[in-house]
């Protein structure tokens, strides 16, 4: 290593981050239980607030601190505690999921991060921002929540997966730019909460109506 | 090379092992304080291989000497593994001459004798110890490796002491790839030496037990040497972690204090990390077998993230 | 000015409606604010016809004759579903599938729809565009599951899952077109406003353009019912009301479409080579095929009509794929054709499955004994649709087909066997439901014949004489589609 020079300490915290969002992407791929998803879903949260903040910093962004803000009212406060009412009045706090093979899913996963990082490269190197290299992660978070949603069988645990997708695109918004206009990261706020609510009468809806979360009593409507 | 330096070589090969017991004495005693048991005394692991050494030796009549060789091979091949690791100094002579995938070669040379002398008498429990320790390293195995590799792309290089070195002349950095290996580590590190999610170091119970099944034919001063080796292992792994994770104050001077300075701040960190090991076993529960394929899966998967990460992120 | 007064009736329509909508007047209601809308767009179209283009609040919302002929369509079907859906909706309180309560949250979402597509049709800015379809989404998919039937479950379930993943990759292509643009345009509001985009789209990173175009390309084609992302679409067109599925086949899917052809203006500019051009055809080839092959097994009427809808959506997109000013302009006149008559089939089909009580096709019989006006509207409608000759379509269809002849031989014949396919289908399973005997029943409120006809009349003189004025308004559009 002979040209070492090494990176500030705020962006080296920004791909700690950023590993660790991916981290919690593949655990909540794994969880089985809801009520863990939910407490990760939060983390993740947590984390993404976290790396906004710590981007912020580097880069003398201040909208990035309002982002930061609607990031941990929105995805850290707000819509883990509708979750957790949503799933405390539907009785499925403990709810396992035991159809998931760990072990295969998790292979593809490392698949889908070889991929993404693959695709991320050739363009972080256009990147004249310094918070280039999380966009792979970003990406590779994304396309895991989406394989999270997909393998699920049940319907919060796929909320939870399209909820964390969203987080994934956050964190490419917040990495591979400053940040969108504030415009559009306030409606895609907006459209994920409302979303939310919608997701919620959902549930009570679905459970009416086949007395189960289950996604497997809704695949009647198929091509013969 | 000079002769002080092979001094040093075989100064450090007698301090580890006559620290391994000493370490697993450590670990014995947090685990009783945690417990709220009396706890033994730290001489005790001494006593007890004492005992063992005078004791004689019972086989089985169907034994071959594939049994009566393997506790000296074993004992020989974690003695070796000893002397290779930097614990205290990183330029000794032997340092320079293996890297971190022999490493792994000699530590499974060992397992495979260990558990073909297990099969050699023919008892259900030896085999089935065999059987379940080869389910375990089998999955361990390629997880260490990609622990390694991912320090090793770090520091371009696998050999050991450049690894140490390597890091030692950036100084402070935060590599997200390292935390996620130095993780793994630890899980590797738990299952290897039979620590608690994976094995239970102290039961006997037939259903979950794995090392202790592969041992329980062994007598006399060939269990003392296994229990030697076995706890020459943990330390191997011990200084192994703190070589590639925590390779401050290692030394490379050959003056006394810098040596003395190194040697007091690798039994401060053994001292730690053998109190955390038992804070560690006592907080977690045991997994049944059938986990442990996630369990080392997890392992195996952080493993490879890291070294993924190391690639994307340059660090 | 006109564009904030056009978006402002709908959203006091939404409002309004999701306040009062069970109220007995709410239909009317109801269609009092689309005209209103109508009203307003007429008012901007003329604007734009006599200045080019209008822009308003900081340009975040621009008019141009590309987007104002499609908020012109958007507002008219918008209108006539409206008056549709007014007998409609009374059928079905009458039935007793419909609540009040329910009544409400339709109209009210009703508007809220019209609304969203507004926005979405209206906006520059790229980054709000999304924000606008997700709420259309968002929108439609409480409409979808109002009967509250295990199937319409379903089928709102699927739809809001798969078009949620759709457009988080369209979200993703979004922030990587901002990242390529920031760098030309520097950071801030302006880098997502396709106006300033389309003037520098030159200097755009090729390499991150296309792999922006991709994403999007895949998001938005979600929502225009590409295959193999078309699962959601005959679900959702067959278990919603009927009204919801005239809107989604004749104004969403065109919505969505459109959101993809603004991007691929922009990465034809960035890439000086027809890597958009031929992702499209190929997507658009494919869905034709796709649902031809699927339209000929289908018994529900309104499945069978939204696999036509892929089918039209696939033709579209390889029209626009193929580039150019005269496969622009049939593409344009392609999507109005095909929005007003697929409406029109769906007018008459939701009266026609009302009066059999049902949406299976071997049970609905002799429509034209019952009520000859719903059975001439289904026949004709459906000829109209498949393209026979003094309809527009077939002019559209015509336009298309020629022109591929000329740039990309290889997809006519596919195109031309997956059309005549697709016409035995139809037609084969539309002409028992109209001849035969009957057995219907009358319904309370008598249905709303006018939108139908009102629609067809509009195609057939559109297929027989195209006004000049609209002709030159059609090819400025294309022009802008470069």
């Amino acid at each position: 290593m002979s040209h070492w020079n090494p990176a500030p300490f705020a962006q080296q915290l920004l791909d700690l981050f950023a590993s660790l969002l991916l981290l919690i992407a593949f655990a909540m791929l794994s969880q089985r239980r809801i009520l863990t998803l939910i407490h990760l879903f939060a983390w993740q949260g947590l984390i993404l607030t976290l790396s906004i903040v710590d981007s912020a910093w580097l880069t003398h962004q201040p909208h990035l601190y309002y982002s930061a803000g609607l990031t941990l009212l929105t995805k850290v406060l707000i819509l883990p505690l509708l979750l957790h009412r949503l799933i405390r009045r539907l009785d499925v706090v403990w709810d396992v999921e035991t159809l998931i093979n760990i072990p295969t899913t998790m292979l593809v996963g490392i698949g889908l991060v070889i991929f993404s990082f693959n695709l991320a490269l050739p363009i972080s190197h256009f990147s004249s921002t310094i918070l280039r290299n999380t966009l792979g992660i970003a990406l590779a978070s994304v396309l895991l929540s989406f394989m999270m949603m997909i393998t699920r069988r049940k319907a919060v645990p796929q909320v939870i997966g399209f909820l964390a997708l969203e987080n994934g695109l956050f964190l490419a918004a917040t990495s591979a730019t400053y940040g969108m206009p504030m415009v559009v990261e306030l409606g895609v706020a907006l459209d994920v909460l409302v979303g939310m609510f919608i997701f919620g009468i959902f549930f009570f809806q679905i459970r009416e109506t086949f007395d189960s979360l289950d996604i497997r009593h809704m695949e009647k409507l198929k091509e013969e | 090379m000079t002769p002080v330096n092979w001094l040093l070589q075989g100064g450090q090969e007698i301090l580890g092992i006559l620290l391994a017991p000493l370490l697993m004495g450590w670990v014995g005693i947090w685990r009783a304080w945690l417990q709220n048991r009396r706890a033994p005394s730290l001489m005790q692991p001494y006593r007890q291989l004492f005992k063992l050494f005078h004791k004689e030796v019972v086989l089985a009549e169907t034994a071959s000497p594939l049994l009566r060789v393997t506790p000296y091979l074993l004992f020989g091949c974690m003695g070796l593994t000893a002397s290779l690791i930097p614990m205290v100094i990183t330029d000794l002579p032997l340092a320079g001459a293996v890297d971190v995938i022999a490493l792994v070669g000699l530590l499974s040379l060992a397992r495979v004798f260990l558990a073909l002398a297990a099969m050699d008498v023919g008892t259900a429990f030896g085999s089935l110890g065999a059987r379940r320790e080869m389910l375990v390293s089998f999955l361990a195995e390629p997880a260490l490796l990609m622990v390694f590799f991912t320090i090793a792309s770090l520091n371009a290089s696998t050999s050991l002491r450049f690894m140490v070195t390597g890091f030692a002349a950036r100084g402070f950095y935060l590599y997200p790839s390292l935390a996620f290996a130095g993780v793994a580590f630890l899980m590797v590190l738990l299952a290897e030496n039979g620590r608690i999610p994976v094995d239970n170091p102290e039961t006997h119970l037939e259903l979950t037990m794995i090392h202790e099944a592969m041992i329980l034919e062994y007598s006399g001063r060939h269990l003392a040497l296994i229990e030697w080796a076995s706890a020459l292992k943990l330390l191997i792994y011990f200084s192994l972690g703190f070589a590639l994770f925590l390779p401050f104050g290692l030394t490379d001077s050959q003056q006394g204090w810098g040596i003395l300075g190194a040697l007091i701040l690798f039994l401060l960190k053994l001292t730690v990390m053998g109190a955390g090991l038992a804070v560690l076993e006592t907080v977690s529960a045991k997994q049944r077998l059938f986990r442990v394929p996630e369990y080392l899966g997890t392992a195996f998967l952080l493993a490879v993230l890291a070294i993924l990460l190391h690639y994307l992120l340059g660090s | 000015m006109e564009i904030l007064v056009l978006l402002s009736f709908p959203l006091l329509g939404g409002l309004w409606l999701g306040v009062t909508g069970q109220r007995a007047r709410a239909p009317q209601a109801n269609l009092l604010f689309s005209l209103a809308t109508l009203g307003a767009a007429a008012f901007l179209a003329m604007r734009v016809l006599r200045e080019g283009r209008v822009s308003a609040w900081d340009e975040q919302f621009v008019v141009d004759p590309f987007n104002v002929f499609l908020v012109g369509l958007t507002a008219f079907v918008g209108t006539t579903t409206a008056w549709f859906s007014r007998p409609y909706v009374r059928n079905e309180v009458q039935h007793g599938r419909l609540s009040e309560n329910r009544l409400r949250l339709y109209h009210g979402m009703y508007q809220a729809f019209l609304f969203t597509l507004l926005v979405a049709l209206t906006t520059n800015n790229l980054g709000l565009l999304w924000v606008a379809m997700e709420a259309a989404t968002l929108t439609t998919v409480l409409l979808v599951s109002l009967y509250r039937t295990p199937a319409s479950l379903e089928a709102a379930w699927k739809y809001f899952i798969l078009c949620g993943v759709g457009i988080a990759q369209a979200l993703f292509g979004t922030l990587l077109l901002y990242f390529a643009a920031e760098k030309v345009l520097g950071e801030g509001g302006n880098a997502l406003l396709w106006t300033h985009l389309a003037q520098v789209k030159g200097q755009l990173e090729p390499t991150i353009v296309s792999l922006a175009f991709v994403f999007l390309l895949v998001g938005y084609g979600t929502k225009v019912g590409l295959a193999p992302l078309h699962n959601w679409l005959p679900d959702a067109h067959a278990e919603g009301p009927t009204p919801i599925s005239a809107v989604l086949s004749g104004l969403l899917l065109n919505v969505a479409l459109y959101a993809i052809l603004r991007t691929k203006v922009l990465v034809d500019g960035a890439l000086h080579q027809p890597f958009a051009g031929h992702l499209m055809m190929g997507f658009g080839v494919f869905s034709v095929v796709v649902a031809t092959l699927f339209l000929m097994r289908q018994k529900d009427i309104k499945r069978l009509f939204a696999y036509s809808s892929i089918e039209h959506m696939g033709l579209m997109t390889f029209a626009f794929g193929m580039g150019g000013a005269v496969a622009n302009f049939a593409g344009l006149l392609h999507m109005t054709m095909h929005s007003l008559t697929k409406s029109a089939i769906f007018f008459a089909v939701g009266h026609a499955s009302q009066k059999s009580g049902t949406q299976l096709m071997e049970q609905i019989r002799g429509l034209i004994r019952t009520s000859p006006t719903i059975g001439w509207g289904l026949l004709l409608g459906a000829l109209a649709i498949l393209g026979m000759p003094p309809f527009g379509v077939f002019a559209s269809e015509f336009l298309i087909l020629t022109t591929a002849m000329h740039e990309q031989p290889w997809a006519t014949p596919i195109l031309l066997g997956a059309l005549g396919v697709a016409f035995a289908a139809i037609l084969g399973k539309v002409q028992p439901m109209v001849f035969g005997p009957a057995t219907g029943q009358r319904l309370p409120h008598p249905p709303a014949i006018l939108p139908v006809f009102l629609h067809l009349t509009l195609v057939l003189i559109l297929g027989l004489y195209l006004p000049p004025a609209l002709a030159i308004w059609y090819r400025q559009a294309a022009a802008l589609l470069g």
